[in-house]
Parts: structure tokens; C-alpha cells; sequence
């Protein structure tokens, strides 16, 4: 069971499983969007005092962090009692070989760890491409998640599943945005130390 | 412990994105690399069962815990946030590899570089509120 347990699990399940969070949270008269957590900790933070933006009764959104809470615990959990030891990404050989041509890598297929080597200390951050990975990179999805209004959950899910326009403008310009990264600036930083 | 319920779901989220690897750097970008299917499958089921069940609410034919219609509110029509705030998404997405959910689940392996990352998404987030009066919606 557990050898079954700690291979990939198939896509269908998380995809089965995200509709589930999406219709329990309706079921509950709430609406999905992970992103909206990190404006209620800004707001937990004392946000308001610099912009109205985050000047909005944030107690009300418990549940979400309760949600985010339930997150990091899964997190602790599947690390500690489900995942394998050493934990492979079971990503394609078409990936190992594009990532070793062309970005800087040195993978094996099927020995690719499931955190590049620039998220697995936290020291990384103090080099050039850590630091633009970490800091640059989570600035841009926190700005960019609550400018366009969402992020892949909100928008790329509820959103879609919703038929709403706006998110597919919005989710278009996800992939604008992340082929752009991917094919003409990442390797740059990827290739860096 | 009303939110408990919140809890277990977000547990449920989680598990299920860390076992389908959903959370890891390589698979966003082979997904923006277009060499496997694997991430679209999890959207794509995502929104296909989302399509059903958000009908099945908006139309009436279930109602929320309370007994009441869910009603669900239309996204604002006004196109230059969804364009540019989504290309800015975009490129965190395709440079860090990670989307806001998948940061939490990561915290939970006790890997300090996850909170620097949302510290991170906190400051990007606050540069929105600052400036939001000042960019195009």
C-alpha cells in the first residue's frame, strides 16, 4: 500500500481532488483563491496603516488561513509519512535533456529531486541566481496574483470553471508571461552560479 | 472550531498537490515547456469538474450548508489588470516555479527558503496595495 502510496500520484487525482476543494468551499459560501491569503496576512500584519488596500475586516477570512494552515500541514505529513526518500520528480526525458542542453542542469532521468538545487538551503538566496529565483520571483507572483486579481486557483480554476471571461484573459497572460520567462530569461538566470 | 473544516480541506489540497508533484519547479516548467501533459491534466480536470459543480450551484440545484442559493459574483469587465497583472504572474510563475498555494505546502517540509519565499509574495503583494492607485486596471 505505501509503495503504491509514495509513487507519482496520476494527475486525475489532484485534478479530482482540487474540484472538491472548489465545491466544499461553495458548499461553505466561500470562494477558492489561495493568492487572497497573502492579502489577509498583510492586512494581519498591520498593512492598513499604509494602504486601504489591506484596511478590510481580515478576521472575517480566518477560514482561508485555516485553509493555508491545513496546506502546511499537509506539507509536514506527506514529507514525514508518505513521500519516498529520496523524492524524484517523475518529469520527462524531453525535460531532463531541454533543462541539461540548455539551462545549466546536470539531471538523470528519474533521479531529478523535486526541489532544484536553489530551493533546497536557504543560503541559496544569497547568490545571484538564488536571490533573483526567491525574491524577485515571489515578488512578481505576489504583485502580479493580486493586480490581475487571482492566481491559478481563483482564476485558472473558479474562475474558468465559472465561464468568466476576465480569468481567461487573465490566465492567457499567465502563459504569456511564464513563455516569455521560460524561453528567453531563464536560462540567463538559470546559467548563472 | 468551526474553521477546522477549512483545515482538513486545505490538507486534502495539499497532500494531493505534493504527491502529484504539483509542487515542484521541474514540472511548472516542463508544463511552459509544453512536454507533458501532466499539469494540464490537473487543470484541465480541475476545471472540467469545476464546470459541472459551479453549475450545479449557480443553477439552483444545490444549495450551500445553510440551505441558501449560492450566488457567485461576475469578475469586474475591465481588461488591463487581467492582461498585465497576468503576464506579471506569469513571469514569477515560469522564474520561481511555484504559485501561491504550493508555498504553503512547502513551509510544512520545514525548508526555511519557502518562507523567505513568501516573505517575498507578502512584499510583492504590499507593492500592489502601494502602487494600486497609480497603475492601470
Amino acid at each position: 500500500m505505501m509503495e503504491i502510496l509514495s509513487q507519482t500520484w496520476p494527475w486525475y487525482v489532484s485534478g479530482i481532488a482540487v474540484s472538491m476543494v472548489l465545491f466544499f468551499l461553495l458548499w461553505t459560501g466561500k470562494e477558492f483563491g489561495t493568492s487572497a491569503n497573502l492579502r489577509v496576512l498583510v492586512a494581519a500584519l498591520g498593512g492598513g496603516k499604509y494602504s486601504d488596500f489591506f484596511d478590510f475586516p481580515w478576521k472575517t477570512q480566518m477560514w482561508n488561513l485555516a485553509f493555508a494552515l491545513g496546506a502546511v500541514i499537509a506539507g509536514y505529513v506527506t514529507m514525514q509519512f508518505i513521500a519516498p526518500d529520496p523524492h524524484f520528480a517523475n518529469i520527462s526525458q524531453a525535460t531532463v535533456d531541454t533543462l541539461n542542453a540548455d539551462y545549466g542542469f546536470n539531471l538523470t532521468h528519474g533521479e531529478v529531486p523535486m526541489l532544484p538545487e536553489f530551493y533546497q538551503s536557504w543560503k541559496s538566496v544569497l547568490t545571484l541566481k538564488g536571490f533573483i529565483i526567491i525574491v524577485i520571483g515571489g515578488i512578481l507572483v505576489g504583485f502580479g496574483a493580486r493586480y490581475a486579481g487571482g492566481c491559478t486557483s481563483g482564476m485558472a480554476i473558479s474562475g474558468l470553471a465559472n465561464l468568466q471571461l476576465p480569468s481567461l484573459v487573465a490566465v492567457i497572460g499567465f502563459f504569456i508571461g511564464g513563455l516569455v520567462m521560460v524561453n528567453y530569461i531563464l536560462p540567463y538566470v538559470t546559467n548563472l552560479p | 472550531m468551526k474553521n477546522l473544516k477549512f483545515i482538513i480541506i486545505g490538507f486534502l489540497f495539499g497532500i494531493t498537490m505534493y504527491m502529484t508533484e504539483a509542487l515542484s519547479w521541474f514540472r511548472i516548467f516542463e508544463m511552459f515547456k509544453f512536454q507533458a501533459f501532466h499539469m494540464y491534466g490537473i487543470i484541465g480536470t480541475g476545471v472540467v469538474l469545476g464546470l459541472i459543480i459551479t453549475w450545479l450551484f449557480k443553477s439552483g440545484k444545490i444549495k450551500d450548508m445553510d440551505g441558501n442559493q449560492v450566488k457567485i459574483n461576475d469578475k469586474a469587465k475591465t481588461w488591463p489588470r487581467y492582461i498585465i497583472g497576468g503576464i506579471i504572474f506569469g513571469l514569477g510563475w515560469g522564474l520561481s516555479g511555484l504559485c501561491p498555494g504550493m508555498v504553503f505546502i512547502l513551509i510544512g517540509t520545514g525548508n526555511i527558503v519557502f518562507v523567505i519565499f513568501l516573505v517575498a509574495l507578502l512584499i510583492g503583494t504590499f507593492l500592489y496595495g502601494a502602487l494600486r492607485t497609480k497603475i492601470p486596471h
